[in-house]
């Protein structure tokens, strides 16, 4: 599989990730030259065997449906870029 | 002081022969010394140090004390510590002061561990030889003009300088065992479910294991005692009964053990020395009464390009949460929404972490979804497969943890896909979820060579019995860099 320069700008627009306009043909010779690795699992017919999505086939475990953490908004605000008066700032999404 | 042991140490504050506070202050001392030509440490945070070593030594005098009590250790920048900056190498979190403390971290400061600072590391743990962080690279004490390994790399560079007793580290494909064969210490990767991931910084779920970095098995086995544990709040974390492990390391008996060795791990690509010291181990283990049979993982080859589909995908989830609203680095000016994202993001991550994203998308996007994801999980169970039939016939598996020994700092930095074969043996562990261990068996060329253990699930104690077994009978983990000693 090789990807082509506008393949990377699409996925990397999916992504929500900018990449500078000179670094496309790397990033397209690297993704093409790493699919064209994985596909080495093409080697195997599997048609037959059960995806594997935990080591131990756990489950997803259940708890009582219950409130089990504080209010943490102050200690997570503090981290936060831009907060006002409790609320995450962004640009205007609405003109 | 800094050429013993974990347990050496514990004894010696135990005897009053040293106090937590001198130990801490040592440690601290050769990391302001020595650390400026390795870059082991991202942060270092003497204050709360001496703050907690003072509180270890009332433990002591009060006699309420552990084994852990007053050993100063450094934690991989990946687990968050309140207060504390955890970048988990990247520049996206350089300024990420975290709220809270991982369960790992809480667990061993309530058994009264001493934390010296943070280790640097790959970027979000994306890397093999610690050159992707945004602090720029860890040098190996072995040989500065080499790599330490990775994602582990600050973590295990520390310990081999012995500019901490100990660290923690984490295993995704390889980032704890690879960076102590390149060091020449211990660590363990644990049964997938064994210690809790809350707190660490997530890169792929369904792989992700913290464990210890150590000088010796014992060591190892006192820190995953206070480490592993069921934790209501990691989904995948298992409730199994956690043993003492340093108590059972003598009643591990080599005597009658059955020790596989799959020809996959020992053919084209294995550096003959390595091959040599990994020969040498197997010897003793024959002296100790094991038998030793060969076994074949069929699937091996298949491991990396497998890895390369799952682990990308689960990262390009995990990291969808970084995005210049709620944490982390935020871009200049953003035009609108989309932009705020998407400079954030670019400008945020490097080049390795961005490269995984888009694989991850890729593999995700509609279309795609079943010629790679769901085909890398199909083979996952086949490799794991590979392992339950291995383990049908053997006790444990036994081969080199890393096929070279540590590389030329630059030398697999532009070519990302020789770079991912440095974990071609550790990264099937992963996949399946199995407990392994790397410790020191020898010299190559003057850098250290690691043997891999490989056990069932929950064999986690056995893989440390075998560790000691062979460490009673040699001196590799004793081997302290030239000019740390």
């Amino acid at each position: 599989m090789s990807l082509s320069e506008d393949d990377v700008k699409r996925i990397a627009r999916l992504a929500r990730l900018e990449i500078g306009a000179g670094d496309a043909p790397r990033y397209a010779h690297d993704l093409s030259a790493i699919l064209a690795f994985v596909e080495q699992m093409g080697a195997v017919d599997t048609a037959a065997v059960t995806p594997m999505a935990h080591p131990l086939d756990a489950v997803q475990r259940l708890r009582e449906d219950a409130v089990t953490e504080g209010d943490a908004r102050a200690a997570f605000q503090a981290v936060a870029p831009r907060v006002e008066r409790g609320l995450y700032l962004v640009p205007r999404v609405i003109e | 002081m800094h050429s013993k042991t974990i347990a050496e140490l514990s004894a010696d504050l135990r005897a009053r022969r040293v106090s937590s506070l001198e130990l801490t202050r040592h440690f601290l001392d050769r990391v302001s010394r020595l650390d400026p030509g390795l870059n082991a440490f991202v942060s270092v945070t003497p204050e709360q140090a001496i703050a907690a070593a003072g509180a270890a030594d009332r433990r002591l005098a009060a006699g309420d004390a552990g084994p852990l009590t007053g050993i100063p250790i450094a934690h991989k920048d990946l687990f968050c510590t309140r207060g504390v900056k955890t970048s988990c190498g990247s520049r996206m979190l350089d300024n990420f002061i975290a709220p809270y403390d991982a369960t790992v971290v809480e667990r061993l400061s309530q058994a009264g561990v001493v934390m010296l600072g943070k280790t640097n590391m790959d970027e979000f743990a994306m890397g093999s030889s610690n050159e992707t962080s945004w602090y720029g690279p860890v040098c190996n004490p072995w040989d500065r003009a080499r790599v330490p390994g990775g994602s582990s790399g600050g973590s295990a560079a520390a310990v081999a300088a012995r500019l901490a007793p100990a660290a923690t580290g984490t295993d995704t494909g390889g980032s704890i065992r690879q960076p102590a064969a390149l060091c020449g210490l211990t660590g363990l990767k644990p049964t997938y479910g064994r210690v809790s991931r809350y707190g660490m910084i997530a890169f792929a779920s369904s792989l992700d294991q913290s464990g210890p970095i150590a000088t010796s098995a014992e060591d190892a086995a006192l820190l995953l005692t206070a480490m592993a544990g069921f934790d209501p709040r990691d989904s995948t974390s298992l409730e199994h009964p956690v043993p003492d492990y340093r108590a059972q390391l003598d009643e591990t008996a080599v005597a009658g053990l059955t020790i596989g060795l799959p020809r996959e791990y020992f053919g084209d690509g294995l550096d003959p020395g390595v091959a040599r010291a990994v020969e040498e181990a197997i010897a003793v283990y024959r002296r100790l009464g094991a038998n030793v049979v060969e076994i074949s993982l069929p699937n091996s080859a298949l491991a990396v390009p497998t890895y390369y589909v799952v682990a990308p995908a689960e990262c390009s989830s995990n990291l969808s949460r970084f995005d210049g609203v709620r944490f982390g680095y935020r871009c200049d000016e953003p035009r609108n929404l989309l932009d705020l994202y998407e400079r954030s993001r670019g400008e945020g991550f490097g080049a390795e972490v961005k490269r995984r994203i888009m694989i991850g998308t890729y593999v995700l996007s509609a279309g795609y979804y079943d010629a790679y994801y769901l085909k890398a999980q199909r083979l996952r169970r086949l490799i794991s497969e590979d392992f339950r039939r291995a383990f049908a016939e053997v006790d444990v598996i036994l081969g080199p943890t890393a096929p070279t020994t540590a590389f030329p700092l630059g030398a697999k930095q532009d070519d990302p896909l020789t770079m991912y074969l440095c974990d071609i043996y550790t990264i099937a562990v992963n996949l399946a979820g199995l407990p392994a261990l790397s410790l020191p068996c020898g010299l190559a060329g003057g850098l250290p060579v690691g043997l891999q253990l490989i056990g069932d699930y929950f064999d986690d104690g056995r893989l440390l019995g075998l560790a000691h077994a062979y460490q009673r009978e040699t001196d590799w983990h004793r081997r302290i860099p030239p000019g740390y000693e």
